[in-house]
This record gives structure tokens, sequence and C-alpha cells, in this order.
């Protein structure tokens, strides 16, 4: 249990996804300018995080792991070069059916989290955090929780960006470097702020 | 419009006045991380090259095939596969840079440069153009990734490209090295500063 604890703490503040990794740049610069917003796209990566990353896990473990075709007679076989694209296919997949069951079940929550749901399949925080499984080898339950973790940790960065943008616009800011100039040095800023995690372990 | 001013434009636009990472907030991610010293910065720079001209090459002549459907389907794979030669190429010739770059050469499908040029750029326009566009996209991604680095390297350790510059303190010199250079967060004020620097320039222009 202290393990798991662990990990989550790990994945949600130390290796912040956004923040120290700098991964899904492109739509947290981008999404991050109403607080309302930028929580829809939070819980739509948790969500899509937390399938996508055990989902990759199973198909590592048992499919593309050098080795991992013992259970078919194979055991020689060694797929871990077709890691990336199987990788990809299965979240661009995976997005896809979460949109079509959402807006067929639960048409509320489409209206929501639909919009963004597009957007993650090239989301670069999605896509590395099934990498880092492959990489860190961590089994199923590890899997489970480092989803919810780094999902989480994203979205918490991305929460907190929006509010300090909302803020941003009724502060005199030179007129070049209005927009995303200054949304480049405030997330500066927030990193570092969150490089003061680095070392806790619990 | 002569052919000749557009294929300027082409080349040209990306690098400064519609650079991707800079103007557009395209493929920062990577921008940002492997930018602490010039060698990486420059084999990612190449990466991101090859992968976008041949994607955009390939992508734009079978545009007429691809079924509107199914392309960010079809885009993905050929950008996918593109990778995964350069993840296999760099892992060969040097694995010492592979391990240094680590997830980030996977990282370049989902580059948002890559699939942004696909998708606006090559499944309109012929081949030629394509490649054009691809090489000018590039030109500006290399051009804000070899800035950072350049100042992040010279100041954090003295270095450019591994060889001694500035003589640090360290070793007897006299230049004392700016930690906080080393420290990913210091891209973004970099980036930041690159932005201001470059509106200035376009609305002096004007």
């Amino acid at each position: 249990m202290e393990h798991y604890l662990n990990l989550f703490i790990q994945a949600t503040f130390i290796d912040n996804m956004a923040l120290s990794f700098f991964l899904g740049m492109c739509t947290f610069l981008a999404v991050s300018k109403k607080v309302s917003t930028a929580f829809g796209l939070g819980i739509a990566v948790i969500v899509v995080m937390v399938l996508a990353v055990p989902l990759n896990q199973l198909i590592y473990s048992y499919v593309l792991k050098p080795g991992a075709l013992a259970w078919a007679g194979l055991p020689n076989l060694d797929l871990s070069y077709l890691q990336l694209i199987t990788f990809i296919g299965v979240i661009a997949a995976l997005v896809q059916i979460l949109e079509m069951v959402l807006d067929r079940y639960v048409p509320v929550l489409y209206q929501t989290l639909g919009i963004f749901l597009p957007l993650l399949t090239v989301n670069c925080a999605i896509f590395a955090g099934v990498i880092f499984m492959a990489n860190r080898d961590y089994n199923f339950g590890e899997s489970i929780v480092f989803g919810v973790g780094a999902g989480s940790g994203w979205a918490l960065a991305i929460v907190l960006l929006a509010g300090i943008r909302e803020r941003l616009k009724f502060n005199a800011i030179p007129k070049n470097l209005q927009g995303i100039g200054i949304t480049f040095i405030t997330t500066g800023l927030m990193a570092l702020g969150f490089m003061a995690f680095a070392g806790i372990t619990l | 419009m002569s052919a000749t001013l557009t294929t300027r434009q082409l080349l040209w636009q990306p690098v400064f006045a519609n650079n991707p990472v800079a103007m557009q907030v395209l493929g920062v991610c990577s921008a940002l991380a492997v930018s602490n010293s010039m060698q990486t910065a420059l084999v990612m720079t190449l990466a991101v090259t090859f992968v976008v001209v041949c994607s955009n090459l390939f992508i734009s002549l079978i545009r007429h095939l691809i079924p509107n459907s199914v392309r960010i389907i079809a885009q993905m794979t050929i950008i996918a596969s593109l990778v995964i030669v350069v993840d296999m190429v760099l892992q060969d010739l040097a694995p010492e840079l592979s391990k240094q770059l680590s997830v980030f050469v996977g990282l370049i499908i989902t580059n948002c440069i890559v699939m942004g040029r696909a998708e606006a750029f090559a499944m309109k326009e012929p081949p030629h153009l394509a490649v054009l566009d691809a090489l000018g996209n590039s030109a500006g991604y290399g051009f804000i990734l070899l800035s950072v680095a350049f100042v992040r390297e010279l100041l954090s350790a003295g270095t450019l490209f591994g060889k001694q510059l500035l003589q640090t303190v360290a070793d007897g010199g006299w230049y004392l090295p700016n930690e906080m250079f080393k420290l990913p967060p210091s891209a973004f004020f970099l980036i930041g500063v690159i932005i201001w620097l470059i509106n200035i320039a376009r609305n002096r222009q004007r």
C-alpha cells in the first residue's frame, strides 16, 4: 500500500507531467485561458490516462515485451519494435470509442468532455505516460496508480495555470509580451515552484 | 503572385514571423526538454526534420487516396513508422545520445508540428510544396531549439557542443556557472523572451 501511495505522490507532484517533463504543452498552453475549460480538459486527461495506461500495460506485457508471447508458444519472439505504433493506435482507438460511448449513454458528460477528447489523441502527456509505463516496467496495479497520479498531476497544473491567467488579465503587461509570451514565463515560475516537491518520499 | 515568391514565403515565413514553436505554440514539449545541450538539440532537430519532410511528402503523394474519415489514423501510421525508423537508427548509431533523448524521440509522433503540417498543408498541396513547407517549419523549430540550447549550455556549463569556451571556476578559470540554466524551467523563460523579441521586431516593421 505504501509503495502505491509513494508512486502516486511521485507521479502527481515530483514527476509532474506538465511542469517537470513539459509534456502535453501544446494543449496546456492553448486551453488554459479559463478555469472551467481547463478543469474539463483536466478531467478528460485523467479519464483517458487511467484507461490508456493499464490497457497498454496489458498489451505490452502479454504481446510486445521480449518473450511475452511465451503463453502462445513463441518464447523467442521480440515485438518490442512495434511499441510506438501499437501504443498510439490503442490510444487513438480508445479515445474514439470513449467518445462514441459517452455520446450514446452519457450525453451530459459528452457535452462537457466531448470537445476535448479528439485533442487528447495527440496529447503527448498521455502517450508519454504509456511509454514511461513500458520503460519502467510497471505491473498492472502500478500502472493504474501511475495513470491516476500522472493524470491528476497534469490536471492540477493546468487548473492552476488557468487560475493565474485569469488574474493576469488585470495586470499591466508589456504590450509585446502579452498573450503567449507571459504565459511561458508564468509556467516557468510555476515549474520552479514545483521543483520544491523534489525529494519528498513517504 | 509569382512562384518564386511563394517558394520563399514557404521557406522563410515559418522561421520567424510564423514560427511553429513561438507563434503557434506547437511542438513545445520537446523544445523545452531536450534543449539543455547543443548536441541533443541538434540531433532532435535533425530527427524532426527527417520525420516532417518524409511524412509531408508521403501524405501529400497519397492525399487523394486517403478517405477523409480515416485520415488521422492514416497520417498517424505514416508518422509512427517514420519515428520507429529514426528511433532504431539512433539506438544503433548513437546509443548514448538515444538514452539522453529517452522518450522524446518516441514523442515526435505526438509532436503537434508533424501532425499539424500533415493536416493543414500536406493534405491539400502537391508534394514539392509540401516538402518546402516541411523544411521551413523544421527550420523554425530548429531555430528556437538551437538558440535556447545555445544560451542554456553556454551559461550552465560554459561549453558549446561539449567544448569548453568559458573556463569555469572549478577548473581554475573565472566563469561561475549559472546552475539555473541547467534546470528545465529556464527554457520557459528563454522561449518567453524569444517570443517577446519576435513580437517587438514584428511590430516595428508595421
